[in-house]
């Protein structure tokens, strides 16, 4: 190993990682570990608005979970600035599958195809980028959580909302998936 | 924000940092989750593809192993009745059901966007942490979905 952390985790090493955010925050001030209520929070304080969602006093409630997203941004810099290469050894299925998508560059995070600036006004990059982003806003602040306030936070204190709401987020994902991508790429 | 403090706590100077302290705090343990979801590879569009395409155990491993590692804290930190550093006592606010549409619903709309993007909201921003600077696009996107949801709030089912 030349420089521990360097490389990719293995699954053991990332999925307990993570969740021992949700402890670490509650011991450190009574949060509760979520992203998606920084979106709100961002809107509560740009937008001046008289819409009831947004108004409250973001700093008092908001501000904490808005340095951690800055800090989320921070440290994606960091690890891409340590470490060697961001490819990702997806399994040769997804890659055969893929391919036949129409996707050709494996390299990096997520298809350079797609996601570059220069791709954002063709139909794969609009929908991918621009409705993409907007569903993901849209959905989370009516479910009330994301990935990390209901799918790993609300099913850690065993609540049924959350349950229902990674429900959905699967459900979701796989119509996406499986029959909005093929029309797409 | 001083005035408030004050008020409720008896020394003003004091509390002001350690409030200063915890923000501190949080923006150091935001970072920690940014490098978390590159090394872990889940802001990876790559990856959200192989999960919704069952091909790879990784990403379930990843998810089941954090949700067992969260939950088994929580039951700790309740059943020990752990209070907060400052020494508050420790709570959960449960989310109410409602009709449990809007989980459903919202649920599924999100889960949408996770598969379009390949990332959910914590994702997008290591990503553009990472150099995925068009990401800022979907942040911005986001943000006008989670808008147009608090204007039709009063509209949806709950």
């Amino acid at each position: 190993m030349v420089a521990f952390g360097a490389a990719p985790w293995p699954w053991y090493v990332a999925g307990p990682v993570i969740g021992l955010f949700v402890p670490v925050l509650l011991i450190v001030g009574n949060r509760v570990f979520g992203v998606s209520s920084s979106l709100r929070h961002m809107c509560s304080a740009v937008f001046p608005t008289k819409v009831d969602y947004f108004r409250y006093d973001w700093r008092r409630i908001g501000l904490w979970n808005l340095l951690f997203v800055a800090g989320i941004l921070v440290g994606g810099f960091l690890a891409s600035h340590w470490g060697g290469s961001q490819n990702v050894a997806i399994s040769e299925q997804t890659r055969l599958v893929l391919t036949r998508l129409g996707i050709h560059d494996f390299s990096g995070l997520a298809p350079g195809e797609v996601f570059a600036w220069s791709a954002l006004l063709t139909p794969r990059g609009f929908v991918s980028v621009i409705v993409g982003g907007f569903l993901v806003g849209f959905g989370t602040a009516y479910a009330g959580g994301c990935t990390s306030g209901h799918a790993i936070s609300g099913l850690a204190d065993l609540q049924l909302s959350s349950l229902i709401a990674v429900a959905g987020f699967f459900a979701g994902g796989l119509i996406a998936t499986h029959f909005i991508l093929p029309l797409l790429f | 924000m001083s005035a408030e403090l004050a008020t409720r706590r008896p020394s003003p100077d004091r509390a002001q940092s350690q409030a200063g302290i915890a923000l501190l705090t949080y923006f150091l343990l935001g970072i920690g989750f940014g490098i978390t979801l590159t090394r872990s590879e889940v802001l990876s569009w790559f990856r959200i593809q192989e999960m919704f395409r069952f091909q790879s155990l990784r990403m379930y491993e990843i998810i089941a192993s954090a949700v067992v590692v969260a939950a088994a804290s929580v039951f700790f930190i309740k059943k020990l009745g752990l209070t907060t550093i400052s020494g508050e006592p420790i709570t959960i606010p449960p989310k109410s059901l409602g009709h449990g549409v809007r989980y459903a619903v919202g649920g599924t709309i999100f889960g949408l966007g996770w598969a379009l993007t390949g990332a959910c909201p914590g994702p997008l921003f290591a990503l553009v942490g990472n150099g995925v600077t068009v990401m800022i696009v979907a942040i911005v996107s986001a943000l006008i979905g989670t808008w147009l949801y608090g204007l039709l709030r009063p509209r949806l089912p709950l």
